[in-house]
């Protein structure tokens, strides 16, 4: 059943630009996809290690700044991919290095200095990153020859680097590492005690998660052809993990639902609803106070709950409460 | 040899002394319970033996090896296994996954991003082994949350057992068990074999002193009494400390 | 050394103006252990209510006054309505209060439009004193003043009043106040509104200097997040230090290091994170 889900969205996926006939609603899809590589590589870090951070965007950022100091240095397309991935990884570790000194809200807070100090330097140090004016590139990037100009064409290489992210994050959540990773955000002390060293697993995770927010950052420049501080504010850093939280941390579909649900607001809802950013607030304040799990299990459990008043009750064992 | 000894072992939070110069020498295949009234500082002997707290002065050794200065992680990799007195297994997962992580703790496979858990078989049948030696088999794929506190229970100390530990420190097993779940820790406990050396602090003299064979009384951070189980039952400042307070 | 010594007046000036917006932030910080991060959005809220109050026809000292009501008020309301049903979690809490302060700058957009308002100086403080031989804008030495008073009022309540040792008590151990019978989720709502109160009066009270628009929120709010950290939360005079070094920090950084104006200015707050998590007077760890 799950398979069979799997292979019609695959193959809804790939047909995008067949059935969506507007090349506005491609990009629509495309951002969707960019974006839903961020979410994924933040629930790495939020979902998986336990570590909330609102300094992701920096990460982000850097790797569509580097990218963009690169290609404007006449680099190929290929030095262009690996330092800006080079340079994303050495960032990642130096937050990581720094924010892993605190825990909880500690963490937290170092990282919303590290973002600003990011954005600080995104926007004033103007001979390196033309400040406010922000750094634009002419042209896309031609893998093999094949011109990525066209909406249709850059929204299937967004979609295989997509299916690549997907495809890591699922062995990565099915691996013993994974398991390790969750084990640290669950029981830390004990995680200790069995023999895990859990700054070492976080860190690492942090570096995965880095990694792929590096890539999303990388595929942004190349749809915007432009990038700004605007990039890697904090606003930026709270709307990724706005992504992750209202679409539910426990899943891979929940970043994936969550980067869908905010760029639909922002894109396509904005033009209906004038006051989208108002109703982004309302949805994350709902889902925090109703929904904590996120939008995708919250429905799941929603759903079985109006399934349940529709079954007749089957008698139940009583069970032994848990007492806490 | 002995298997733990603590050598004028001292801790001080502030001007608190939580641990004043404690020698304690247990013997491979002894089982070793330590009592004393609350606040006494058993739960911080222990936090200092698995290294989760640093000792002010003194020396922890494990079968002749110096403890001091080694990381509360690699304390495991050398044999010391501890459970809490707060159940504190993973929420989320299956009591086969439970144990599966803390078998995966000893593996070098904890670091491998790439292959699946579940297929890791031989991992997967160590840990169902435990679960059979603990009489818990028939729960593998049962979720902790719907489990009883008693299943929970065998399952920290399986949790423990399943890493083939030297030494086993069991913090308070028998808390909050009913008359029954306490015949059964305490029959799993006695059946655990000669080749683990076991330290439990508890405060039921009922099942524990069943299963001890020598006692040590700590009173406000100090060994007051050791000696055997009948010694020290009969001791006055056994009574004293227990009583009098 | 005339542009030393306009920087430092200067530094003071927006000292003065951090502290407004910071000492509730701080208390919010240090009893309920949260960072508010709407408090950029009660500054702003604060500044557009004034805005409306002057257009009314009141006074400035009226309006800032009402402003700082009207937040609080506004303040109350979240915290009773939306914090006390997260108590507890503090994670969430802050998540929630991320959310409200997209929705309250979205609803100050739409209410006000996107162009920066300007408020003027009270006609009473408008043209120059002359310090130490220069001529300073006499409001930009007023703010000193509002300051220093507002300063010594949250010092006397702090100290002198029954409330204030509550809080001081809840602040250093909530669980010990509720069992000496303090109702600290009642604190939280007066302090949460207190704060919020402090930030939109502050936000009054900056306009002429500032001016009121779209982003003054996420200008704001940084700012206040690092003098509550290099001066430590929960302290008044951690507040009132922190503010003075962020005003000079901020300041002398613009002038001597331009690229690297914000470097200068969130640095310390990291090192003071990462080193000692409570700040320079803090009694609170993160």
């Amino acid at each position: 059943m799950k398979r069979l889900a799997l292979a019609i969205a695959l193959l809804l996926l790939a047909t995008v630009p067949y059935w969506i006939g507007n090349s506005y609603y491609i990009n629509v899809a495309t951002q969707i996809l960019i974006y839903a590589v961020l979410a994924l590589g933040l629930n790495v870090l939020v979902g998986y290690a336990g570590l909330v951070t609102l300094g992701h965007a920096s990460l982000f950022g850097i790797a569509a700044y580097a990218g963009a100091t690169l290609i404007n240095a006449g680099q190929n397309q290929i030095v262009v991919a690996i330092g800006a991935l080079l340079a994303t990884l050495a960032a990642t570790a130096i937050f990581a290095l720094l924010a892993l000194r605190g825990t909880g809200l500690g963490f937290v807070m170092i990282t919303v200095a590290l973002g600003q100090i990011v954005w600080g330097i995104a926007y004033r140090w103007i001979s390196l990153t033309n400040g406010d004016n922000g750094m634009s590139i002419s042209t896309r990037p031609s893998p093999f020859g094949l011109s990525l100009a066209s909406a249709d064409a850059f929204y299937w290489a967004t979609l295989v680097v997509f299916l690549s992210a997907v495809g890591a994050m699922a062995i990565f959540v099915a691996s013993p590492f994974g398991a390790a990773v969750r084990g640290t955000r669950d029981q830390p002390r004990r995680m200790t005690a069995l023999g895990y060293n859990v700054w070492l697993t976080r860190f690492l995770a942090f570096l995965f998660s880095g990694f792929w927010s590096g890539v999303a950052g990388l595929l942004y420049l190349y749809y915007n052809q432009f990038v700004s501080p605007q990039t890697v504010a904090l606003s930026a850093s709270a709307e990724a993990l706005l992504m992750v939280i209202a679409g539910g941390t426990a899943t891979l579909l929940g970043p994936i639902a969550g980067a869908a649900l905010v760029i639909v607001m922002k894109d396509v809802a904005s033009a209906y609803i004038e006051r989208w950013n108002f109703v982004l607030g309302a949805i994350f304040v709902l889902i925090v106070v109703f929904m904590p799990e996120g939008l995708v299990p919250g429905s799941v459990r929603l759903w079985r709950w109006g399934i349940s008043l529709l079954r007749p009750q089957a008698p139940r064992v009583l069970q032994r409460e848990d007492s806490r | 040899m002995t298997a733990l000894e603590l050598r004028d072992l001292n801790k001080a939070f502030g001007g608190l002394r939580v641990t004043v110069t404690v020698n304690l020498a247990v013997e491979p295949g002894e089982r070793r319970l330590i009592i004393g009234p609350n606040g006494a500082g058993k739960t911080t002997l222990f936090n200092l033996v698995t290294g989760e707290l640093r000792a002010d002065s003194g020396r922890i050794m494990l079968f002749g090896r110096d403890l001091t200065g080694i990381a509360a992680r690699r304390r495991t990799h050398l044999g010391l296994a501890r459970t809490y007195q707060i159940i504190t297994l993973f929420p989320g997962e299956t009591l086969a996954r439970n144990i599966t992580l803390s078998l995966l703790g000893l593996s070098h496979l904890r670091w491998n991003p790439l292959v699946r858990l579940n297929g890791q078989r031989d991992l997967l049948d160590q840990a169902h082994e435990a679960l059979v030696r603990v009489g818990l088999e028939h729960l593998a794929d049962r979720p902790v949350a719907q489990t009883s506190y008693g299943e929970r229970r065998r399952v920290e100390i399986a949790m423990a057992l399943a890493q083939n530990p030297k030494v086993l420190l069991l913090d308070e097993p028998f808390a909050g068990l009913s008359v029954e779940e306490r015949r059964d820790v305490l029959s799993m406990i006695s059946s655990i074999p000669r080749d683990v050396t076991i330290v439990m602090i508890e405060h039921d003299m009922d099942v524990a002193l069943e299963f001890a064979e020598r006692i040590t009384v700590l009173h406000f951070g100090q060994v007051i009494v050791e000696g055997t189980r009948a010694e020290v039952v009969q001791h006055p400042r056994t009574r004293e400390i227990y009583l009098g307070d | 050394m005339n542009l030393w010594l306009i920087l430092s007046v200067n530094s003071v000036t927006l000292g003065g103006l951090l502290f407004l917006l910071s000492a509730g932030f701080s208390l919010i910080f240090g009893l309920m252990r949260i960072p508010n991060l709407t408090h950029g959005s009660m500054f702003m809220l604060g500044a557009y209510f004034g805005v409306t109050c002057i257009a009314w026809g009141f006074g400035f000292w009226t309006a800032a006054v009402a402003a700082g009501l009207g937040v609080a008020l506004f303040g109350a309301i979240i915290e009773r309505f939306v914090l006390r049903r997260l108590a507890g979690a503090e994670l969430a809490q802050v998540l929630v209060t991320l959310g409200l302060s997209f929705m309250v700058a979205d609803v100050c957009l739409m209410q006000w439009g996107g162009d920066p308002i300007s408020v003027e100086t009270p006609p009473a403080l408008r043209g120059a004193t002359a310090v130490f031989g220069l001529a300073f804008p006499t409001y930009r030495l007023a703010i000193i003043l509002i300051a220093a008073v507002i300063a010594a009022a949250l010092w006397l309540l702090m100290d002198r009043t029954r409330l204030g040792a509550m809080i001081r008590a809840a602040v250093d151990d909530p669980a010990m106040a509720r069992v000496v019978g303090i109702r600290v989720s009642h604190l939280f709502t007066i302090v949460f509104a207190l704060g919020a109160g402090l930030a939109g009066f502050a936000g009054v009270i900056g306009g002429p200097i500032l001016s009121v628009y779209p982003g003054l929120d996420q200008d704001m709010l940084p700012l206040a997040l690092v003098v509550v950290i290099l001066g430590g939360s929960g302290s008044l005079l951690g507040s009132l230090a922190g503010s003075f070094v962020v005003g000079f920090l901020y300041n002398f950084g613009q002038v001597m290091f331009p690229e690297l104006a914000y470097v200068v200015l969130f640095l310390p707050m990291l090192i003071v994170l990462v080193v000692r998590p409570q700040g320079l007077f803090g009694r609170v760890t993160l």
